[in-house]
Formats: C-alpha cells, sequence, structure tokens
C-alpha cells in the first residue's frame, strides 16, 4: 500500500521504542496536528549516551515507521553520534520512501536532534 | 503487480465505493460481446458501424431513462471529470455574451473547482456559497450572489466525501426565477438515489458509469434539450458535434446496462445499504469514544460512513485496516497527493485534527453484514493501538 517498503511497513506495524519518560533529560516537539503530522521524543542520558529513547507519534505510517527507526539508531549512541544521524540516513535504513513522504524523515530526525537540544541546554545552565 | 496485495486468507473488504465500485457481472457480460465480435466504429457505414452504432443508441435511451431524460438529452465522455469540464466551460462559453458570472460552492469535486479556479484567471467571476456544519448550502446564499451577470449555477448533487444531499429543487427554482442555466454533478447520485432531471427543474447532469456498477471510461453529461453547449473536444462529429472522438462502444454498453439494473434495483439497494450503514454508524459510536459522524445525519446518501477519529491519523488507520484486507479512503492530508487536507472537510468546520483522524467508508450493494461486523471487530483495537502512539491523546 502507498508503495511502502517492506521495512516501513514493519516498523510501522511493530514500532520499536513507543512511550514516555515521566523524567525525561531531554524533551523534543516537532511539528503539529494541524500539518498531519506530530512527533515527541524522550531522551536518557547517562554518560554522554543515549542511554533510553522513546516516542509518541500522530502522523501517518512514514511518520510512525521514521520515529521507531530514529528511536532504534540513536539508542545506545553517543549524544554526537546521535546528532549526526540525518534524514537521509533513516530514509536508507528503511529502505527509502516514496517521494511524498520524505518529509517525515525530516521531522523524525529533526525531532531527536531537539531533545538532545533541550537536555543541552538544560545541563547549559 | 499481485506483490502488492498482501496473499492471505483474510478476505479482501471494499468499503470504498466512492472511489469507484466493482461491475455487475451482468454488465460485464453485456460489454463482452462488443470487444471480440461486435467491435466496429460506430462512424462507420459498413455493417460493422451499424450495429455498434445501434448498440450505443440502445444504451442511449438506458442512460437517459435512469434519470428521466431522453436518450437526445445525453452525451457520452470519459468519465465524471470529463463532463464536469464540458458543462462548467461548454456553458459558460456559450452564454459569454449574456454574462461572466458562476456560482458555485466550496465543496464541490475538483473537476468543478479546478475548472472554475482557471476560469477566474480568464475573465470570468466566480462566488462560491459555504455550506454549514453538516455540508448543507443556504439557497438564500445562492440567491444573494446573483447579480445581472450570473450565467450559469453549479452544485453538486452529494457530496462524495461526506455524503450530504442538497436541495437541488429549491435551487432550481432560483435559478429559473432568474433565468439562469442550472448544472449539477451528480457523479455521486445518479443509480445511487432516485433522481429526475424534469422533476428537479435542472438544464445539466453529469455522472459517471464506474459509480453505479459499470465500467471506467465512460460517463455522461445530460443537457435539457433547447441548451446550447460549446464542445471541448473538437474534432469528428460524434455525439451531435459536442463530443469529438471514438464512442467507447463496449464501456457505453455496459454504461447502458448498469443504468438499466441500478433503476430496477434502486428501492431494494437503498434499503439494503441503507441498514448496513446505520448499523456501521452506530457499531462505531458504540465502541470506540470520541469519534464523530460527518454530514448530515438524514439527508445523507445510503452508503456514506464518514467519521473522525480524534487523535489519530487516517493515513495510519487505512494502513492498518488495508493489512487486515479492509480497503476504505481518508480525508487527511497525508493521504491526498496534494497533501492538503480534505477542502471538504474544511469547510463543515471541523478542526484540522479531526480533519486529519477522517476516515470514510463507502457501501455499495455487494457489501454484506458479515463484512460490516469484521470491521466493527477490528477497528476498536486499531484505534486504541493508534491512541497510544499518539502525544495528544487522553483518555
Amino acid at each position: 500500500m502507498v508503495a511502502y517498503s517492506k521495512k516501513v511497513m514493519e516498523h510501522f506495524m511493530n514500532p520499536r521504542n513507543v512511550g514516555e519518560i515521566k523524567d525525561a533529560d531531554g524533551i523534543g516537539e516537532i511539528g503539529n496536528p494541524v500539518c498531519g503530522d506530530m512527533m515527541s521524543f524522550y531522551i536518557k542520558v547517562k554518560d554522554n549516551k543515549l542511554e533510553d529513547i522513546k516516542f509518541k507519534t500522530f502522523g501517518c505510517g512514514a511518520a510512525i515507521a521514521v520515529s521507531s527507526m530514529v528511536s532504534e539508531a540513536a539508542k545506545g549512541k553517543t549524544l554526537d553520534e546521535a546528532l549526526r544521524i540525518t534524514n537521509k540516513d533513516i530514509a536508507k535504513k528503511l529502505g527509502g520512501l516514496p517521494k511524498n513522504k520524505l518529509h517525515c524523515s525530516n521531522l523524525g530526525a529533526d525531532a531527536l536532534h531537539k531533545a538532545i537540544k533541550d537536555y543541552l541546554d538544560k545541563k547549559g545552565k | 503487480m499481485n506483490s502488492k496485495i498482501k496473499k492471505d486468507s483474510k478476505k479482501r473488504i471494499f468499503f470504498d465505493n466512492a472511489s469507484t465500485t466493482r461491475i455487475d457481472d451482468q454488465v460485464f457480460k453485456e460489454m463482452e460481446s462488443y470487444f471480440r465480435e461486435n467491435y466496429g466504429n460506430p462512424s462507420s457505414l459498413h455493417d460493422f458501424g451499424e450495429l455498434a452504432k445501434s448498440a450505443v443508441e440502445s444504451a442511449r435511451k438506458k442512460v437517459a431513462n435512469l434519470i428521466g431524460a431522453s436518450a437526445e438529452e445525453i452525451y457520452f465522455t470519459s468519465c465524471g471529470t470529463e463532463s464536469n469540464n464540458l458543462a462548467l466551460w461548454g456553458l459558460a462559453r456559450t452564454l459569454k455574451g449574456k454574462g461572466n458570472h458562476i456560482i458555485s460552492s466550496v465543496i464541490e469535486h475538483h473537476s468543478v473547482l479546478n475548472p472554475l479556479k482557471e476560469m477566474k484567471k480568464n475573465g470570468w467571476n466566480i462566488s462560491l456559497v459555504p455550506v454549514d456544519k453538516c455540508g448543507l448550502i443556504n439557497t438564500k446564499d445562492i440567491e444573494n450572489e446573483i447579480t445581472g451577470s450570473t450565467i450559469l449555477i453549479s452544485i453538486m448533487h452529494a457530496n462524495n466525501e461526506i455524503g450530504t444531499i442538497q436541495k437541488l429543487k429549491e435551487i432550481s427554482l432560483i435559478a429559473k426565477k432568474n433565468n439562469i442555466i442550472f448544472h449539477s454533478d451528480g457523479v455521486a447520485t445518479a443509480g445511487i438515489i432516485p433522481v429526475n432531471v424534469r422533476e428537479l427543474g435542472i438544464d445539466a447532469y453529469s455522472f459517471s458509469a464506474q459509480q453505479l456498477h459499470g465500467p471506467k471510461g465512460v460517463a455522461a453529461l445530460f443537457i435539457k434539450k433547447g441548451t446550447r453547449i460549446k464542445p471541448i473536444f473538437l474534432g469528428g462529429t460524434q455525439e451531435e458535434g459536442r463530443r469529438a472522438g471514438t464512442e467507447n462502444v463496449p464501456g457505453i454498453v455496459g454504461f447502458g446496462k448498469a443504468c438499466e439494473l441500478a433503476k430496477i434495483k434502486m428501492e431494494d439497494n437503498i434499503k439494503y445499504i441503507s441498514k448496513l450503514r446505520d448499523n456501521l454508524i452506530n457499531g462505531i459510536i458504540n465502541k470506540v469514544k470520541n469519534v464523530k459522524l460527518n454530514g448530515h445525519t438524514t439527508d445523507r446518501l445510503p452508503g456514506n460512513v464518514h467519521i473522525s477519529f480524534k487523535y489519530i491519523e487516517g493515513e495510519s488507520i487505512l494502513l492498518m485496516l488495508n493489512m487486515e484486507g479492509i480497503a476504505a479512503a481518508s480525508g487527511s492530508s497525508c493521504t491526498s497527493q496534494a497533501l492538503k487536507s480534505s477542502h471538504v472537510l474544511n469547510a463543515i468546520g471541523l478542526s484540522p485534527t479531526m480533519a486529519q483522524g477522517s476516515v470514510l467508508f463507502s457501501l455499495g450493494k455487494y457489501n454484506t453484514a458479515e463484512e460490516v461486523s469484521r470491521l466493527l471487530e477490528v477497528l476498536p483495537p486499531i484505534v486504541k493501538r493508534l491512541r497510544e502512539m499518539s502525544p495528544i491523546y487522553k483518555e
């Protein structure tokens, strides 16, 4: 359906890391329901690594799959490594996305980076 | 191509009759010989041509009969979109000497709105009347827009998305009173609910075969006798010079048969489909919290179930339903090729979030009570799953 790859469908039907972290070290929110896509990422940082990541997403198949893949790709990585994850990486890992869904991959990486920035901002205070 | 369709034991269920319908077996049977044996061009002088021509004319009568028109008032086109384009451009250009103002509505199909948009850039004035939150037009709004330059009113009979049926008779009276030509896009209604162009008092009516269990690729435009219209397809002299191009003979034959069957079975179909529709609506409302039925509660198409599911998005619902073998549609931006949420849902004042969470189940004569039960079985868990994932979900 909608020319989604097998990998996208897999992440859509069995998304990893869905949820919230109550005492998150950083939170990144992107998009809004008006546009049709909204992602919230929650991170727990230990020794400069992403010890835990959870997400909640309002959106289409691509949005959910991207959120899941971003969380999987970033979990356990150092903050620097996570900040270097790009939309292209995510789309590639998912076996590609239909052209009109590529913007969903933008949201995923951006939401993660926003959460990391939130943590760094809080830490800096 | 079958690799994209999940091959498993789940029965395929089609709840997307608003997009197209399964061809009736009798229609298909009727068409066959016009591919294989009677394949002549109706414009040819020889017997092959004569047979094809006669089949086209016989079908024309049946198509006319469905809407209470005469055969000579029916012109065949390739699709509903073409019929709408022919009606708008054809009538407006003919009447350019009389005026340049056209009145339509905000909830029309894109095949009416987009030609009107283009016409606006080319010297016509366009007024689009609003609808209320049920999708109904207030006829006073149309009356208030009328000026000395108004030449055409175009209002769809029923909306394909939310199912609301307009009060066409009231609108046609206003058009008549003011000597204005009245066109209606009847793609969602012909063959589905009773239509009589004389009773309704309309001058032009578009409708399509694929919406009434006929084949794709053929449609019609009714133009009341005596109404002049300039063609948009120029070439040969087919369709009395109003639509050039070799006729889709098998398609037209199929269209005729489909209209014939639709007329005979209409009352039974309406009863049957409405019952399924109401059971589905009640089922969803009882089993799922935070949902809204869109469109008019009583003046709605017999098979239309348009629901907004709060807190979740339409495409993800459709994807999960598709995994269960169930086909439906949505008005969310993710499901539109243009990535815009439905203009119809905007027009009825639905909040953007609810518009994104909309799903259309459109039932037809081939759907069954078992299929509705299956949908009611799989839908609540799907909604639950997606709500658990949603950042805006509040129990």
